[in-house]
């Protein structure tokens, strides 16, 4: 097992977001976190790149305990993240952003860093289009490239990504996800935290469903998609007939 | 529409009328190579060399003694407005308490070279490592605060320094000391005899502070430091998600801010020869950062601009007829405001508001941080604040 959360507990000051929460990723899966807005899905993200304290529970990665890791230690060890409203460095240009997901990669790890870059710009060609332009005149897509680029330039063994379809337009959106895809099958673990449930559920192998903090269900993630009460719940209504996918993209804001 | 989305919408439209003169040309600065740019550094440092001359100062000061100004205020304002810069401008930390740490410098050569007779040589860098020390103190518990809360606590640490010269008797309680030696000259060169009557050989002593902080700065801006530091500035969580440990290099910019603050003290009490708590007013905290701000915080010539600006300026406009106008006006208006210099804070808070609305930026921003502002992130351009913005378009 990779990654793998046993009874994670976060507070918010006195609330409670994440109560209690399970979860494993084993190498080479997409595993998506699905549910509504509040149910404690970027928390999770946050618990395991180490943003957010954990109250209680534990965080283990490659088999080390990391729940006291400090967050900048994490990504060293492995683990990157895009994080939720992509988080560009607006006065870096996109070179300089890439540059700092490299960031944690010292000595002798430097050399292969000048391959990355090549790999990101083959990954997003938009990218190196645009080098030397400042991240934040990027549009949101661009944006949203460059920071799952820059996640990748730590050669991370685990991929975090939160909401990478946010405030996106339905084209992009399939795109990128094609892009995840891509990235999967070149070798990184991903743990995708979505809204967008259609999609997310029909790239990933298995999901969990994240209700008010805690996991609700935990499944194979095509049997997700065809199960009623979650389609009731997060996939736009139980209208009955199948195909009825594309107007269950809550893009959420 | 409100009234104040109206004013907001009149500020937009205000802003765009202005005129960008110093956009192009800092483009085309930025396009010059590393020898190109040589003969202006040159050019600035001649002219920094033959500032404190006669038929300068007859310009710049006509009614009083510009070799004097020319050392305090306007030495001492522009290597604390480097230092501070440091703070503000490269790490993006709002740091309302600054002259804390010119006033540790201070005291440290006063009591040093008073009780102990230690030499000016010795005591500089002891009281830069004093002061670095103090900026330890106050970064490492107060460091994990963000933004307003930041610049408040900063502010109590700028008033306990002064409140503990004030009430402590070994450092001479609200008299302060006095006495303080001169530091030793160096041969026989007029420009390096320290004594009562000349100032010039403490600009020049100054001068050479500013240029050694002017290189250092430089090269730590373009180093992992600096690139950790604008990281951290610009979205201290996601600095973290890259891997940069944020809280190690903030408060290694409080410490490298702190004991540029304490070197210029150091130099200003062996220029004084004597030096009162009342030297290092919460207001001089303000008219630093408000020099770093007004001049393009995190830009070194942009720094160095506003902090001779708002220490010449005053000083200039007390004898100067515009200044005199200006008086007479507010007199009109307010018969007991007092003279020029009662009213300088005045004048510069309605400066900066102006400033604030037309050029948040400063005078002379640099590009990184114009597009720092222009996404609204909070760094120092929005003064340590996050400046709500609505969010971006829908992208194609």
């Amino acid at each position: 097992m990779l990654l793998e959360l046993k009874d994670v507990h976060v507070h918010y000051g006195k609330v409670e977001a994440l109560k209690g929460i399970s979860i494993t990723v084993d190498e080479g899966e997409i595993v998506t976190l699905i549910g509504a807005n509040g149910a404690g899905k970027t928390t999770t993200l946050k618990t395991i790149s180490g943003v957010r304290p954990v109250t209680s529970g534990s965080v283990t990665f490659r088999g080390d305990n990391i729940t006291s890791l400090p967050g900048h230690r994490r990504v060293e060890r492995g683990l990157s993240q895009a994080p939720e409203g992509r988080g560009i460095f607006p006065g870096m240009t996109v070179v300089e952003n890439l540059e700092m997901g490299a960031y944690a990669r010292r000595g002798s790890q430097r050399k292969e860093v000048p391959a990355d870059f090549e790999r990101v710009y083959q990954l997003f060609p938009r990218l190196a289009e645009r080098r030397s332009q400042m991240g934040g005149t990027l549009s949101g897509g661009e944006q949203q490239m460059l920071a799952i680029g820059r996640a990748l330039m730590a050669r991370p063994q685990v991929l975090l990504l939160d909401e990478p379809s946010m405030g996106l337009a339905p084209k992009l959106v399939s795109q990128i996800f094609q892009i995840i895809r891509e990235i999967s099958a070149q070798g990184t673990t991903i743990l995708l935290v979505e809204q967008n449930a259609v999609q997310a559920l029909s790239l990933a192998h298995r999901a969990y469903v994240l209700e008010s903090g805690l996991v609700v269900r935990s499944a194979d993630a095509h049997s997700l998609l065809d199960d009623e009460s979650v389609r009731a719940a997060y996939l736009g209504g139980a209208v009955g007939s199948g195909g009825s996918g594309g107007s269950g993209g809550s893009g959420g804001s | 529409m409100s009234p104040l989305a109206k004013l907001r919408g009149a500020m937009a439209r205000a802003r765009r009328a202005m005129p960008d003169i110093v956009g192009p040309v800092g483009r085309r600065w930025e396009r010059l190579s590393q020898w190109q740019r040589r003969p202006f550094y040159v050019l600035a440092l001649a002219i920094a060399v033959l500032a404190p001359a006669n038929s300068v100062g007859r310009i710049m000061a006509p009614a009083s003694d510009w070799k004097t100004i020319l050392f305090n205020p306007i030495g001492v304002y522009i290597l604390l407005a480097l230092g501070l810069n440091v703070v503000v401008g490269l790490a993006g930390l709002l740091d309302l308490g600054y002259v804390a740490f010119f006033a540790v410098g201070a005291y440290t050569m006063a009591t040093l070279a008073t009780h102990r007779h230690w030499s000016f040589w010795l005591v500089l860098p002891i009281g830069i490592i004093l002061a670095a020390f103090a900026g330890v103190i106050l970064g490492a518990p107060t460091l994990r605060l963000r933004g307003d809360y930041l610049a408040i606590v900063t502010l109590g640490f700028g008033e306990i320094v002064r409140r503990i010269a004030i009430n402590t008797n070994s450092l001479g309680g609200p008299r302060g000391i006095s006495g303080i030696p001169h530091p030793p000259s160096i041969g026989h060169v007029k420009a390096l005899t320290y004594g009562v009557l000349d100032p010039k050989p403490y600009y020049y002593l100054l001068l050479a502070m500013i240029v050694l902080v002017i290189f250092v700065g430089r090269r730590l801006e373009r180093s992992r430091v600096g690139r950790s530091w604008q990281a951290v500035r610009e979205d201290e969580d996601v600095a973290e998600l890259m891997g940069v440990p944020s809280f190690k290099f903030k408060l290694w910019a409080f410490a490298i801010g702190a004991s540029i603050g304490g070197m210029c003290g150091v130099i200003f009490a062996s220029k004084q020869i004597a030096i009162t708590p009342d030297n290092f007013p919460f207001l001089l905290s303000v008219l630093i950062l408000a020099a770093v701000v007004l001049g393009g915080s995190g830009n070194i010539p942009g720094v160095i601009l506003g902090a001779f600006l708002v220490a010449w300026l005053p000083e200039y406009l007390r004898d100067a007829s515009f200044g005199k106008f200006v008086v007479r006006q507010v007199h009109h208006v307010l018969p007991r405001a007092g003279s020029f210099s009662d009213l300088r804070v005045l004048i510069f808070g309605g400066a900066l508001v102006v400033m604030m609305i037309f050029r948040p930026e400063g005078l002379l921003p640099s590009r990184k941080r114009r597009a720092e502002l222009a996404e609204g992130q909070g760094g120092m351009g929005s003064l340590g604040g996050t400046v709500v913005v609505p969010p971006p378009e829908e992208s194609k």
